[in-house]
């Protein structure tokens, strides 16, 4: 029965950008770590021979003509932002480079 | 820390080179939406709900922008592979709409090529295989502008702002092999690539390459090693080196910075790092010390690209002469040094050379026009040789005008600044202008017969013998036909009307 | 006066085609009863009263003007709020999306809009379709019209629940491991999962592209058909949609016939953690079919052991990836402005945006996606989904279709599972393994289990675009069950 480690988890909640309280890090910590276990299962039945399947159904070269088509209006393309300035979305500053 | 000049730098250390170039197509769409790719639009109106990335949305595939980055592909001597996935890049940043770029990871569409690139060096030049790893392609992200604070940059600034025209359009991504054994030739490799890379690109028709705009953009990865070492030192990677002359300073100044760090006995830190157009210098960015976690997986909205061969043998079929093969058959057929000829090649005029040849006109009268007089119009008009308006065909008519005695070299530089001027056709321009070179004896000599007259003493002199005084004469004669007489003519004519013999 | 209400689908085309009554009448029956009894269930979101309403006017038009009219003119329909509609507030039942318009309709929006249907709102779902109860929707839970303290299923419960209450005539789900089937099993109504690909997902707010498909609710086989096909056929902004003409379901939902047709019963799919009323009911059912003149075989899937890892991590993983997008940057919800940077709002927007189930999956899929782990998780989850696709191709060839009970249970107590997210996870043991293959699935009503009162779904299955098979079956066996109770399921259930 493996509990994910607590920096284990906040590095995860890290990567997915995600707040965790003290009380969600310590349910989350015990949950995760079973449905992990449980969902571990997978690796007893596979092996190198079997090919992954990504994608339901085998079809390949779905490509699209390039033509220009319909584009919203800035109007509707800034429609539904938290914040615009200048016919752009308004972001808060970037602190951690890229 | 001690300062090493780039030549002690090369007495202790060799450099290892990689370079990852970005390419935009210039397809009319973007590479997963309908969106135009037009340059220079409002911000946020080239723009849907696929590349705002919009809950719901779905991407799908130019097939123009697969074809074009199978003909790069090609040219530059990859491997096709007969099936391959696009797949998913997750990492934040407000830039990417979806906070995820959809690119390619272990399957890329091109991989194992490589590119034959002439470096320059004392004996003229060297050919230098680069080995390229992969082509893959992806999608590029938003223009972000920082505002507030006083810098305009990403520190200091209170808040950003997103234009999303740019999120979507495609972009091929060209990564060498390690670069290996350039030791002092390092920077001029690097700027050789990227300069045959972008005439390569350029000669597809399938990119802009417009560095200054931003379609083609350059990140510099070097590391460098005690010589005769065979590991790898660590290296940095240089960001967003957008022109040819910065890419040979920013691996320059990179060497000797890391010269420097290694030879203070300090450890180089694994870091990207930002290039400094203004003094060449490159500044320390976020250190990648840490595995970057992208979490990469197949891109599950888009089908596998499985190209069948005949699609791929036709479009090799169609591929344009190689520039290297192309530079090399030239340059037999006009028999000229690798000096020459790589100055041609630097002059972005070779195609405009051939096709002056083609018109007719004399392979070294070709080369003298437009690595002479028209690349200084062009340096004066800070255009590139290409873009003059004036045709390969009208330069080798004004070629033709000199051969035929109607122009001398003087005359044609006027002829040619009055066509670029938009005057007409060299041919236009002489008649209208009348600007042909005097060849009718009669006004000659009516002239040179003024001209006598008023300078007596003179022509005492030239009876005399003394033929070096007849200068005076000509000159006379030339301002009085405005320049338009042939001197030799002149000079002839005149000791004829003196009876004097040369 | 008939309560237009209670009709079919096929009923109220048919009424509104020959001027029996007017589709603003329909529209107007179901509004009243939707305002009338939504209060306790919480099946919509959002009601669309105007947009509705002038949509009936213009079926009425038409009809009057003498113009063509669609199979389903002037049918109501509850759209999952999943899907995008212009003007009209989508959520996927997140607290994230609160409020937000979109610009633009869905091709399942528009494919009923061009088919005259009037669509009367958006129902409730669990947030982002994680869940079997709808309890995670960020709008509170939805109830099962047959027991106002139970579960109507998840995430399509709002769909399963305006149906089963006689809110709509039909509705749209969405299923990635049971969402429609699941929740139809546990109000007694119809549900279909067509084949990935089938329909469009254009416009549908993704969880787990590789397995998403939207189908029909209906309270007949027949019905179920008709929707299916308004939504369903190639759309160029799917590139996963499949270029082929939905199958002939219609003709097979009326067919009646299975003479000749082999259907396999599914080994693993039965056993301990059933329902014993289910199992019985299940038997039943397979007994009337083999009246009906069907062969019945039994077929084992030794796969579907691992299917419900699998799912559970390839779902959770998709998910991580397709949801990064709420961001608090472009739309939707945005906390934590004032001084802080753009990392901390993102973070800050997602803790506050998003509810507990959606954080753990989040979690999950960023684990298993992670350089060290893809390997031993996502990408032995994938060969999983090879071994079950071999499986049920194994299947086909000894049977046309195959059958199982679509849920182990039938409807539990709000909140009685709600701390344990494995026991939850069991609930789509059933319906899972059709979608890690990308067939096609339908869950129809075959009674009440005798302990509980409550509706048993039976699953049928058919290969990938030979949906029109499980549609037979559905119908052949809905007719048999009717003719056998005299009266459809539903009138059964409460009168609300
Ligand atoms: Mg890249
Ligand atoms: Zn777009």
């Amino acid at each position: 029965m493996s509990n994910l480690s607590r920096a284990e988890l906040e590095n995860l909640a890290k990567l997915a950008r995600i707040n965790l309280t003290d009380e969600e890090l310590t349910i989350f910590g015990s949950q995760l770590g079973l449905i992990l276990d449980s969902v571990a299962k997978v690796q007893e039945v596979v092996n190198d021979s079997i090919v992954p399947m990504s994608h339901a159904l085998p079809m390949t070269n779905v490509f699209r003509p390039d033509v220009v088509g319909q584009s919203l209006s800035n109007s509707e393309a800034l429609a539904a932002a938290p914040s615009t300035q200048d016919h752009r979305f308004k972001v808060p500053r970037i602190l951690d480079e890229e | 820390m001690t300062n090493l000049s780039f030549d002690d730098a090369l007495t202790r250390f060799e450099p290892t080179l990689g370079l990852e170039v970005h390419v935009e197509l210039n397809t009319a769409t973007k590479v997963f939406c309908a969106c135009p790719t037009s340059f220079g639009s409002e911000p946020n109106t080239n723009v849907c709900p696929v590349c705002l990335g919009l809950p719901g949305s779905l991407p799908t595939l130019n097939e123009k922008a697969v074809e074009s980055i199978i003909r790069i592909g090609l040219a530059l001597n990859c491997q096709i592979a007969p099936w391959s996935r696009m797949a998913r890049k997750n990492y934040f940043y407000p830039d990417m709409p979806k906070d995820f770029q959809i690119s390619q990871y272990d399957e890329p569409i091109c991989f194992d090529g490589y590119l034959d690139v002439l470096v320059p060096d004392q004996d003229g030049s060297t050919t230098v295989r680069i080995g390229i790893e992969r082509v893959h392609l992806e999608e590029d992200t938003g223009k972000l502008t920082h505002a507030g604070g006083s810098t305009g940059r990403i520190h200091g600034a209170d808040y950003s702002l997103v234009d999303y025209n740019r999120a979507g359009i495609p972009l091929v991504e060209i990564v060498t092999k390690v670069i290996d054994g350039t030791k002092h030739a390092a920077p001029l490799v690097a700027k050789a690539y990227v300069s045959a890379l972008r005439d390569l690109v350029r000669n597809l028709g399938v990119s802009d390459v417009r560095m200054e705009e931003g379609s083609l953009r350059c990140d510099a990865n070097l590391s460098l090693k005690p010589i005769g070492s065979e590991t790898l030192g660590t290296r940095t990677e240089t960001k967003n080196v957008n022109s040819l002359r910065s890419v040979e300073r920013a691996v320059r100044s990179e060497m000797v910075r890391q010269a420097a760090v290694l030879d203070s006995g300090q450890k180089v830190r694994q870091e990207t790092r930002h290039f400094q157009e203004s003094d060449g210098s490159t500044s320390p960015g976020r250190s990648k010390e840490q595995a970057e976690e992208y979490r990469y997986f197949p891109e599950p909205d888009l089908l596998p690209i499985a190209p069948d061969a005949a699609w791929v043998a036709k479009l090799k079929s169609e591929l344009p002469e190689a520039p290297a093969a192309k530079r090399e058959r030239l340059q037999a057929a006009w028999g000229i040094s690798d000096f020459e000829m790589i100055s041609v090649i630097n002059s972005g005029g070779i195609d405009l050379v051939e096709k002056t040849i083609a018109a007719g006109c004399d392979q070294a009268a070709a080369r003298k026009w437009w690595m002479g007089e028209l690349s200084r119009i062009a340096n004066e008009l800070d255009q590139e040789l290409e873009s003059l308006s004036i045709s390969p065909k009208q330069v080798a008519e004004v070629e033709s005008l000199i051969q035929s005695g109607t122009l001398n070299d003087k005359l044609a530089r006027v002829v040619i600044a009055a066509v670029i001027n938009g005057e007409g056709s060299p041919a236009e321009i002489v008649a209208n202008q009348n600007l042909a070179v005097v060849s009718d004896d009669t006004a000659l000599l009516a002239a040179i017969d003024v001209a006598i007259t008023q300078s007596p003493d003179v022509v005492a002199k030239i009876k005399e013998g003394k033929l070096q005084a007849a200068g005076a004469v000509i000159g006379a004669v030339m301002k009085a036909t405005k320049g338009q007489a042939d001197a030799a003519k002149v000079r002839q004519l005149l000791f004829e009307r003196l009876g004097v013999s040369e | 006066m008939t309560d237009l209400t209670k009709l079919t689908a096929v009923e109220i085309a048919t009424g509104i085609k020959s001027g029996d009554f007017s589709a603003v009448a329909v529209t107007k029956a179901h509004l009243d009863r939707i305002s009338r009894i939504d209060s306790k269930i919480n099946a919509f979101l959002h009601v669309d009263t105007e947009g509705a309403l002038s949509q009936a006017k213009l079926v009425d038009e038409k009809r009057d003007a003498g113009k063509a009219l669609g199979d389903l003119a002037g049918v109501p329909v509850a759209v999952k709020d999943i899907f995008t509609q212009k003007g009209v507030p989508t959520t996927a039942g997140s607290k994230i999306l609160e409020g937000w318009i979109p610009p633009y309709d869905s091709t399942v929006v528009s494919r009923m809009k061009q088919a005259d249907m009037v669509l009367l709102g958006k129902v409730n779902m669990d947030e982002f379709a994680m869940g079997s109860s709808t309890e995670n929707s960020g709008y509170g839970p939805t109830r099962n019209p047959w027991d106002l303290d139970r579960i109507p299923g998840g995430s399509s419960g709002g769909s399963s629940a305006a149906v089963a209450g006689f809110m709509s005539s039909l509705a749209v789900g969405t299923d990635t491991g049971g969402s429609i089937r699941q929740p139809a099993a546990v109000t007694g109504t119809v549900g279909v999962k067509p084949t990935y690909g089938g329909v469009s997902r254009y416009g549908m707010i993704a969880l787990a592209s590789s397995l998403d498909q939207a189908g029909p609710f209906a309270r007949t086989v027949l019905d179920a058909a008709l929707l299916h096909k308004v939504m369903g056929g190639h759309d160029h902004h799917d590139s996963t949609s499949i270029s082929a003409p939905v199958p002939p379901i219609v003709e097979a939902a009326k067919s009646l016939d299975l003479k000749g047709m082999k259907i396999g019963v599914v080994k693993e799919l039965s056993g301990e953690g059933y329902q014993a009323g289910v199992l019985s009911l299940f038997q039943d059912s397979v007994a009337i079919l083999k009246d009906l003149g069907a062969q019945i075989v039994e077929v084992s899937c030794p796969s579907f052991e691992y299917a419900l890892a699998a799912y559970y991590l390839i779902q959770p993983s998709e998910c991580s990836s397709n949801l990064a997008r709420f961001d608090g940057m472009r739309y939707g919800m945005r906390v934590a402005e004032g001084n802080a940077g753009v990392e901390e709002v993102m973070s800050a927007t997602r803790a506050a945006g998003f509810g507990a189930e959606v954080k753990r999956r989040i979690m999950i899929g960023t684990y298993a996606l992670s350089s060290g782990y893809y390997d031993a998780y996502y990408g032995s989850a994938q060969k999983v989904r090879t071994l079950i696709a071999q499986d049920y191709a194994k299947a086909f060839q000894k049977a046309d279709v195959l059958i199982s009970p679509t849920s182990p249970v039938t409807a539990f107590k709000i909140g009685e599972k709600t701390n344990d997210p494995m026991a939850m996870y069991l609930n789509d043991i059933c319906t899972i393994p059709v979608n890690l293959a990308g067939i096609g699935g339908m869950s129809l009503p075959i009674g009440l289990d005798p302990a509980d009162s409550l509706p048993v779904g039976l699953q049928v299955m058919s290969p990938v675009m030979q949906d029109d098979r499980m549609y037979r079956v559905g119908g052949a066996l809905e007719a048999a069950l009717l003719n056998h109770w005299g009266a459809p399921l539903l009138d059964r259930a409460q009168q609300l």
